[in-house]
């Protein structure tokens, strides 16, 4: 899967949990825009995970800042 | 004859719109069933009945609004006959009636609900494409077109029955929401005289237990700290029981079982504060799924009575968004709430020495009529102290 389809996958499960989402900034902070708290987090994160199939870290949550960041992650994991 | 009355489902709530019966005449139904599905205010909620019978008479129509306590429908217990004045069950029972509670439907926001009844389309047939499998107004207004027929999913014809009720806009759902939060609250300020307390706690231990337990596992079973806050609220609670319970007919009644009400703002804006039973009785893992569940069904408009009715304390956590400190208002007829802030780094000083430890600040908002500051006090205290032995949650 390249980036552009990991982006389209991200932004879809943005959209489940935030139905209201109209744009995402990509180097804006995700959680802020978006108006995420701990439990949509963890609910978007579990999404990726069962979709992508990759393991996220609790470590690696400070490298998930923004949409870009999320994207670039995920992509070299799924690689 | 049992008389099945609508329960009041919260403070805010006088009245409720009867949506759909999820019985008829002639089923089986057994405590803790889902019966109907009633309108409140806040949300459109599954309501269970307390006894086991058999449904003898649907007194409502669906459609109605009814007061809180008005017999919406009679069962006859277990044994007992139909009384030869009343009409007979029109059908024969049917023997292997469908259960009353269907758990595996999928959510289903109330919006969706209304233009489901709208277009006579049969909401439950629906697959959901919304969060958690919820249905939405594009999946019904899809199944009403016709435009994406699922194989086994057409739209099922209307009802044969009366008149579609409908739920209300959602522009009357937000302004229904504000008035009755506005009723609630007026009320609590009037009536009850809150006193407030605060305690930094220190969560170094809390973190690191945390951080330690979630390295281990994969992001499905991972805790959040909110889960730990509810348990230690649970646990001290078991040692100060005159914050769990109700002010009601001027004296404290306290609550039997500790029902945490977890504050949930809603994204259309609003908050609803439904419990997870016995917090105290539930290991962490169990008490972060009931969260998790109960905080999507919530979101998706799909909880049960009994979580509406039975909080007996409620928590707020609105560290999320960045503040230090809650001044929190009861809800009424409850007697406290516990707020907690953001877990950041705050200058502590331990043996003469001042270093940054990650620290929350916890809140109490009391009713004087019932406590004291002081009970108050040892009360936060003792959340303080479940919070550093974490392995002990």
């Amino acid at each position: 899967m390249d980036a552009e389809e990991i982006r389209k996958v991200v932004l879809a499960e943005l959209k489940r949990i935030a139905p209201e989402l109209e744009e995402v900034q990509p180097a804006k902070p995700l959680r802020d825009q978006v108006d995420l708290d701990s439990m949509d987090w963890l609910n978007f994160l579990v999404a990726l995970h069962e979709r992508l199939k990759v393991e996220i870290p609790e470590a690696d949550y400070r490298k998930l800042g923004t949409l870009e960041q999320v994207v670039a992650y995920l992509s070299a994991k799924a690689r | 004859m049992i008389e099945f009355k609508l329960p009041s489902l919260g403070a805010d709530m006088d009245e409720g719109k009867l949506l759909e019966w999820k019985v008829k005449p002639g089923d089986r139904v057994k405590r803790g069933d889902l019966v109907a599905v009633v309108e409140t205010p806040k949300a459109a909620v599954d309501v269970e009945i307390w006894q086991d019978g058999v449904v003898h008479e649907l007194v409502t129509q669906p459609g109605t609004t009814i007061p809180v306590g008005t017999v919406m429908a009679r069962l006859l217990g277990l044994g007992e006959t139909a009384p030869a004045a009343a009409p007979p069950p029109a059908a024969a029972p049917a023997p292997v009636a469908a259960p009353a509670a269907a758990p595996s439907r999928h959510p289903v926001s109330p919006a969706a609900r209304k233009h489901a009844r709208e277009l006579g389309v049969d909401v439950e047939s629906l697959p959901g494409s919304g969060p958690h499998g919820a249905v939405t107004v594009e999946d019904v207004e899809k199944a009403a077109k016709g435009r994406k027929p699922a194989p086994e999913a057409a739209p099922a014809p209307a009802p044969a029955t009366a008149p579609a009720p409908a739920a209300a806009p959602a522009a009357d759902k937000t302004l229904a929401m504000r008035k009755a939060i506005a009723a609630a609250m007026s009320r609590s300020k009037r009536e009850i005289p809150h006193y407030y307390l605060s305690q930094t706690i220190p969560m170094q231990r809390a973190m690191d237990w945390l951080t330690a337990y979630n390295a281990k596992r994969p992001v499905t079973e991972r805790l959040l700290m909110g889960a730990l806050q509810l348990k230690a609220v649970a646990l001290a609670l078991k040692d100060f029981p005159d914050f769990n319970g109700f002010w009601m007919d001027n004296a404290f009644q306290p609550a039997q079982g500790i029902h945490i009400g977890v504050a949930i703002s809603l994204r259309q804006g609003g908050l609803i504060a439904p419990a997870i039973h016995d917090v105290a009785e539930l290991a962490l893992d169990e008490l972060m799924k009931a969260l998790a569940d109960l905080v999507r069904r919530a979101r998706a408009g799909s909880l049960r009575s009994s979580e509406m009715s039975d909080p007996t304390i409620t928590v707020t956590n609105l560290g999320d968004q960045g503040v230090d400190e809650v001044f929190a208002i009861i809800y009424p007829p409850q007697v406290a709430i516990v707020g907690f802030g953001r877990v950041a780094p705050r200058p502590w000083a331990e043996d003469g020495m001042i270093g940054a430890v990650p620290a929350v600040v916890a809140s109490l908002a009391a009713d004087h009529r019932v406590s004291d500051g002081h009970r108050g006090a040892r009360f936060l205290a003792a959340i303080a102290a479940r919070l550093q032995e974490p392995e002990t949650l």
